[in-house]
């Protein structure tokens, strides 16, 4: 029947995912409409399918692990308020927000949470640390049969010698910051709106 | 109490039955006789713009309200809700990469950042993508009066809900009565003319006849829907043995295009009314019906298309090569069938106006006959048609970058996105071969060209 966006959502729970993402009212309003048309069973929530039915996130080598991210651990579906969770890392970061009182907790979209986002994409088993098995797999999803397992195998073991400080073979999130500390997160994680 | 009604009951009768003729006299004096003779009375015209003027009152209404009790309204935008950068894939992981490493850049190797590039583009399609909304109806910036299409529809003011009541009352007692019967009468002409001209012996006076007949109720039809059509560049017409594609937005397009032009038509063979109104139509001149069972094999359909094209007295053939309707904001993949045939291609280009009834037909969600009463129960199909000067192949052209240039060609002319992506993605999932393209661009940055190593 095409979208009937501030119909459906009330002006209070607008109000309280301005308060816990940062998006601004119209922002919100446009990105339910955006649920709601991915949303074909028209039951309030998405699941693993909706989101495969983009096309261009269907190419996208990671496109599954950016579907993961949406959907909570053991969960099949997800609601408006989780969407705009996870939705919320990449908005960029106002000026304002950059020196924050230590003592509010970090929004969302925060450089530190904009890199444990990543991290997490990168980390499958969800154990805080980045494996060689786990990067060999996220390489292999990128470049799909177009390097050997030998040389993708080296460039894994070049890598983690490059981040790994502590001597465990593997990456853990501290180490993943350094590695990343001059890269301009704020700008590449970031989508700007145009209204 | 039965005394009562009796003189009442003739009183009705009498009433009803003058109603009726002055009905049908109005309908033949004012809409069929013109549509016979191919002339417009102009009633069409004065009609849209009175309802211009009432629609924008509508919009400013609706906006004042908002402003008053100090809700936010909302407003589509159809040009994406997001900025995208329009780098490669190459481009932007050089700049992740640069702005983090300060080594040396042209040298393939991995970084973690990479990642980055992938997980913005992929929530960025998230957010907003290129294919999904070209599926449902687009979204209009003025209200139009009709629920279906309205976001923001809630008792503003008293005026504006009656002007709404009103507007339905037209719509559905007035004026959807009057496009069925004309419906019917169109196509009750078209299958009972083209029978009678299928008598004649083969010969010009026939083929004559069987253009009158046809344009004749196709004429008919487009009142039925009151269509208001503005036609440009009408020397460009297609010609016999030629080709005439078009951009899809609805089975309307047919009707569009036929009225203005003789075309033979493309399709599968129906059942039922279809089917009859197939048989009648194919005895007064030819046009290619399929089997289900011949649809599948590509050859026979390219050779009776060829068999067709190579006669000259036969007309130009209509086809439609996106192969699925689409919704009238961009112009998709085109197969590349038609074009291997190697004939003279006319293209046209068919832009609707939303803001009169929305023509797209989204045929997963209403059959035929449900679309049709949207149609007629809208206010108008308002819409333009380019004729766009014939093409034929160029040397070293194949049939994919013929189709592609003639794509473009329509997509300019009709201000639509020309977008590579198929409209068959509106029922099926994505080919995998486009993920293995950007993989292999990707790998590409991590070990360099891979023309350098040996492949067995």
């Amino acid at each position: 029947m095409g979208s009937r966006a501030s119909t459906l959502l009330r002006d209070e729970e607008i109000e309280e995912i301005k308060k816990e993402t940062g998006f601004s009212h119209s922002q919100i309003t446009r990105l339910y409409s955006r649920f709601t048309s991915l949303d074909k069973g028209e039951n309030g929530t998405l699941c693993r399918e909706d989101f495969q039915r983009i096309p261009e996130l269907a190419i996208n080598p990671l496109g599954d692990r950016i579907i993961n991210t949406f959907f909570p651990e053991g969960e099949d579906q997800v609601n408006f308020r989780g969407f705009m969770r996870t939705l919320a890392h990449f908005r960029p970061i106002d000026d304002h927000e950059k020196n924050k009182d230590p003592n509010v907790s970090e929004p969302l979209n925060s450089r530190n949470n904009k890199l444990l986002f990543a991290f997490r994409l990168y980390d499958l088993d969800k154990d805080d640390k980045i494996s060689r098995d786990e990067l060999l797999q996220v390489l292999r999803m990128m470049v799909g049969v177009n390097i050997s397992d030998d040389q993708l195998g080296s460039i894994a073991d070049r890598t983690i010698q490059e981040a790994d400080q502590d001597g465990d073979s593997s990456i853990s999130f501290t180490e993943f910051i350094k590695v990343l500390e001059k890269v301009d997160v704020e700008q590449k994680m970031s989508i700007r709106f145009l209204h | 109490m039965g005394f009562f009604l009796f003189p009442f009951d003739s009183l009705i009768c009498i009433l009803l039955g003058i109603s009726f003729t002055v009905w049908f006299t109005l309908l033949l004096v004012f809409i069929i006789v013109p549509a016979i003779f191919g002339v417009s009375l102009g009633i069409r015209k004065l009609y849209m713009k009175t309802l211009l003027k009432i629609f924008k009152w509508a919009t400013l209404r609706i906006e004042r309200g908002a402003k008053e009790k100090n809700h936010l309204l909302y407003k589509p935008y159809t040009n994406g809700i997001i900025a995208k950068e329009p780098m490669s894939l190459e481009e932007e992981i050089k700049e992740i990469r640069g702005s983090g490493s300060s080594k040396d850049l042209s040298s393939p190797e991995f970084e973690m950042s990479d990642i980055f590039y992938f997980c913005r583009k992929g929530v960025e399609s998230i957010m907003d993508d290129e294919v999904t909304k070209r599926f449902s109806p687009e979204e209009l910036e003025s209200w139009n009066l009709l629920t279906r299409s309205n976001y923001n529809f809630q008792h503003i003011s008293l005026r504006l809900t009656v002007l709404w009541g009103l507007g339905l009352l037209i719509r559905y007692c007035f004026l959807l009565p009057l496009r069925v019967t004309l419906a019917f009468t169109g196509v009750g002409l078209l299958v009972v003319g083209t029978t009678m001209v299928g008598i004649l012996p083969n010969g010009r006076f026939k083929n004559f006849l069987s253009e009158k007949v046809h344009l004749m109720c196709y004429r008919i039809c487009v009142r039925a829907l009151t269509a208001i059509i503005t036609y440009h560049d009408s020397e460009n017409k297609p010609k016999n043995g030629g080709i005439c594609v078009a951009n899809h937005t609805s089975p309307i397009d047919v009707i569009i295009l036929a009225s203005d032009g003789c075309y033979a038509m493309v399709g599968q063979v129906h059942g039922g009314l279809m089917g009859i109104i197939q048989r009648s139509m194919v005895k007064a001149c030819p046009h290619i019906w399929f089997e289900r069972s011949e649809v599948k094999d590509r050859n026979l359909v390219a050779k009776r298309l060829s068999d067709h094209v190579e006669d000259k007295t036969k007309l130009p053939i209509l086809i439609f090569p996106e192969g699925t309707c689409i919704n009238n904001t961009s112009v998709m993949m085109f197969k590349k069938g038609s074009f291997e045939i190697g004939t003279t291609m006319y293209p046209v280009a068919i832009k609707y106006d939303p803001r009169f009834g929305d023509a797209f037909w989204n045929s997963s969600k209403f059959g035929m006959v449900s679309y049709l009463l949207r149609m007629m129960s809208s206010w108008a199909i308002v819409c333009s048609v380019w004729y766009l000067p014939p093409v034929t192949r160029e040397e070293g052209e194949d049939a994919v970058q013929f189709a592609n240039r003639v794509k473009s060609a329509i997509a300019r002319q009709g201000g639509l996105v020309d977008l590579l992506w198929d409209g068959g993605l509106k029922r099926e999932k994505v080919k995998g071969t486009f993920k293995e393209e950007q993989q292999k661009l990707y790998s590409k940055m991590l070990v360099g060209n891979p023309e350098d190593r040996s492949r067995s």
